[in-house]
């Protein structure tokens, strides 16, 4: 999006196929992971469809399990997470004052092969059939006698994208531990770094554990293993531990930069400094930590026993407390500010009681006794969706509206932001509020169809309804997203009057990030130098050549590598895994090999520009 | 980003770390051990669910001879030691020295891949296979994910060793040399719980079943 002249230059397509300018990967993550949201969008639309009246057969019962398994799948993984990416890449550099991500290759690297583990699993559905033994694949069903070939996209799609989330996390903790600007300290970090943070630590704890998971079920189904045969020796509960060992962290990781957005978004346009800021760190770290400690409470029908069950509903029940510290925080930061409405904060605002309402549910969802009512019910599937989309998917919009001028350089238009607003708002709450109650009433989740007069038509009727109010409000993000791209307007470097350090450079960012690295005299860097009259940061170096890496093309070829071997082990034609992964190790070869000595730009040349930190 | 890569005359103490470059690397690359003891604990702990589940073929007890992996583990555990000789001889700035440790190093795990691929034949000839049963998937797959470890740690010093004779100790270079390091003493700690979680368990711990 920027042009910026330099002894580099590449344009277009390739500039972007090569690029490890962590502003332009986020840009990459936002269009690849929006591309994604449409298809798990389509996908739940399809299902809301089936669903509109009892007995209807507009998609039949396999393609609806197809369906369900994908919408899961790709939401999470292929839609929510790359978008998560996408905002801080975008933000999370610039907030701590660096020029740059601590590992640029591994940044690249790690968008790619996101990338084409969501399109090889996205494949299925021209190649054999999509996965259909729903998105936590639980073993036997998943298993090669009941399901087929659309798992082993599943397995090796899921491992190619979560490959590249791992790495993508180590090189946020490195970031954030590693490139902080002079004053930066941890207890000046603005809250949505916090949470980046947070996350990345556990995307690293968690992902190794689905990496496992997927290499056993990859093992069982194309090798005869037999980790999850009863008939061997095997024990299928051991998926379902590694699963949510991996998953029930996974939904912390989704949620907690949720929360970082809502902090930044509430506390600037409240023009107040968050309120309890290190109680907000606490509790961000706390959630992270007892994420690990949960897992069983997706398991309470397993049959673990009662001291089990109930050690892990206590530690669900647990975790009420930091979330409960962090809602209250933001209404107290609210509490006396000169609020302003515009769209970031409508979603801001929007979030607080709906994400209140998924946590509650959980808090009902955590009594193993009463889960045992809830399980498997619709009542499950209105809870996660209310944390899910009322949670995060408003987070991310929020995020979206608030950072799109430093992203792009234009601003979002507020009047179709507020339609966007209140088309999704009311579309989510008629879509899911029924669910609830369909729930309780005793509908299963993940049935293709219901008979009539039972009670649920009404409710079924009012939630496929509500999921059209949605898909109008997605609509208008688009379009927006069209105009403001038309839009010949710049936006300018501070458009929200905003307190972090992203608001101090022009809109959008230079390439080079800083100028001069700023020096940070405390929490909401830019809000003090406001305070204390000052036009903008002060330097903490003079202006001087920057070092930059060189672009390369290596991140591309070698996940294009791991996609033909993963085409290879579906297909059971070795010969293009054996290909698939020599490429990629060629490439790591030569990585390793060929020092990248990057370039520099010079001072003259970032004065030219009139660029001034 | 103040890294000059052009190598001074005179290399400081710590070459590893001297530049911003270097001290991301090290720190990723502990970083990415968690990971790899997130990896590892979630294979032992299927290990550990698995391994009396034997289907009817050959229990650990029958299979599992001391004399075999104890002598894997000496000579994995001394290519520890000839390792961390390496990233002495490092920090002495001494690159020949470095060049011969690291042969050692590479040598003695290329002895220690011969040793396991020996024995999984070995085993497979008395029937205990990947298919054969829970146990032998739970097996193969842990230590074989653990030799795969091994095999590319030689690859990957095979070559480090090429960029050590092509570019030499610079700032750029010692960074890899030491989290090779780091890498090879992880895969040796983790050979130090397969051997007791596998082998010892399976050998000392008697009847199984």
């Amino acid at each position: 999006m920027s042009g910026h002249a330099h002894s580099h230059k590449r344009s277009g397509l390739w500039d972007w196929l090569t690029t490890v300018d962590h502003k332009k990967i986020g840009i990459l993550y936002l269009i690849a992971g929006g591309f994604f949201f449409l298809i798990g969008g389509l996908e739940a639309l399809l299902i809301r469809l089936q669903l509109i009246v009892p007995e209807a057969d507009f998609v039949g019962a396999a393609t609806f399990n197809e369906l369900i398994t994908m919408h899961g799948t790709t939401m999470i993984f292929l839609a929510v997470m790359p978008v998560i990416f996408a905002l801080m890449n975008a933000i999370v550099p610039l907030q701590i004052g660096a020029r740059d991500v601590a590992f640029p290759f591994v940044n690249a690297l790690g968008f790619w092969l996101f990338f084409f583990g969501g399109v090889l699993l996205n494949t299925s559905w021209f190649l054999g059939g999509a996965p259909d033994a729903g998105w936590t694949s639980y073993t036997t069903l998943a298993l090669k006698q009941y399901s087929g070939i659309g798992v082993d996209f599943y397995v090796l799609g899921l491992q190619i994208a979560g490959l590249g989330t791992l790495i993508g996390g180590i090189n946020f903790l490195v970031t954030v531990i590693n490139m902080r600007a002079p004053g930066m300290t941890f207890m000046r970090l603005p809250m949505f770094t916090w949470s980046a943070f947070v996350t990345s630590g556990l995307i690293l704890f968690a992902f190794p554990a689905i990496t496992v998971g997927l290499v056993l079920l990859m093992f069982e189904r194309l090798f005869g293993a037999n980790f999850f045969n009863p008939d061997a020796g095997g024990n299928v509960v051991i998926w379902e531990h590694i699963f949510w060992i991996f998953g029930h962290p996974e939904v912390y990781i989704l949620i907690l930069p949720a929360f970082g957005v809502i902090s930044e978004v509430v506390s600037t346009f409240s023009k107040k400094r968050l309120f309890g800021y290190s109680s907000m760190v606490f509790a961000t770290v706390m959630i992270g930590f007892l994420g690990f400690m949960v897992w069983a409470h997706h398991m309470f029908t397993t049959g673990l026993g009662p001291i089990a069950n109930t050690l892990f509903g206590i530690a669900t029940m647990l975790i009420a407390v930091p979330t409960g510290i962090k809602i209250f925080n933001w209404l107290f930061t609210m509490w006396g500010g000169q609020i302003r409405f515009t769209t970031a904060n409508l979603f801001a605002v929007g979030f607080i009681p709906t994400f209140t309402i998924g946590g509650m549910t959980g808090v009902m969802l955590a009594l193993p006794a009463a889960d045992y009512q809830y399980h498997d019910s619709y009542f499950v599937v209105a809870h996660f969706h209310y944390v899910i989309v009322g949670g995060l998917v408003f987070g991310l919009f929020s995020g979206l509206y608030y950072w799109w001028p430093k992203m792009f350089g234009k601003m979002l238009n507020e009047k179709l932001g507020k339609w966007n607003f209140w088309t999704f708002f009311i579309g989510f709450h008629l879509t899911f509020f029924p669910q609830h109650f369909l729930g309780l009433m005793g509908m299963p989740r993940r049935v293709f169809t219901y008979l009539k007069n039972q009670d649920l038509d009404l409710g079924n009727f009012i939630s496929s309804i509500g999921a059209i109010g949605m898909t109008i409000g997605t609509i208008l993000f688009l379009a927006n997203v069209v105009v403001a791209a038309r839009s010949k307007k710049q936006a300018p470097a501070d458009p929200w009057d905003a307190r972090t350090l992203e608001w101090a450079i022009p809109s959008p960012a230079p390439e080079y990030n800083f100028a001069q690295t700023p020096l940070v005299r405390g929490l909401d860097a830019l809000w003090v130098e406001k305070m204390a009259g000052n036009k903008g940061m002060t330097p903490a170096e003079p202006l001087g050549s920057i070092h930059m890496p060189s672009p390369s093309f290596l991140p591309f070829l070698m996940s294009i590598g791991l996609f033909i071997a993963g085409y290879g082990f579906i297909f059971e034609h070795h010969v293009f895994s054996v290909i698939g992964i020599l490429i990629a190790f060629a490439c790591m070869l030569m990585r390793s090999l060929k020092d990248d000595h990057g370039y520099h730009i010079e001072p003259d040349e970032i004065e030219e520009k009139g660029v001034k930190a | 980003m103040s890294a000059d890569h052009t190598v001074n005359s005179v290399l400081p103490d710590e070459p590893e770390k001297a530049t911003l470059e270097g001290k991301n690397k090290v720190l990723g690359f502990w970083l990415f051990l968690g990971g790899e003891t997130i990896l590892f604990g979630t294979l032992f702990a299927t290990f550990i669910a698995l391994r009396n589940q034997t289907n009817g073929g050959p229990t650990g007890h029958e299979l599992f001879e001391l004399p075999l992996t104890a002598a894997a583990t000496v000579i994995l555990l001394v290519s520890s030691m000839t390792s961390v000789m390496s990233v002495l001889a490092m920090h002495q700035h001494n690159l020949k020295k470095m060049q011969v440790w690291l042969t050692i190093t590479a040598i003695l795990g290329i002895a220690f891949l011969a040793l396991e691929i020996y024995e999984f034949s070995h085993y497979v000839a008395e029937g205990h296979k990947m298919s054969s049963s829970a146990f032998g998937s739970a097996f193969y797959t842990l230590v074989g994910f653990h030799g795969g470890h091994v095999l590319f740690g030689v690859l990957w010093l095979i070559t480090l060793q090429l960029q050590a004779i092509k570019k030499g100790l610079t700032v750029v270079t010692a960074p890899k040399f030491y989290v090779f390091s780091l890498y090879w003493h992880f895969v040796d700690l983790v050979w130090v719980f397969i051997f007791t979680v596998v082998y010892l368990m399976s050998i000392v711990g008697g009847k199984v079943g």
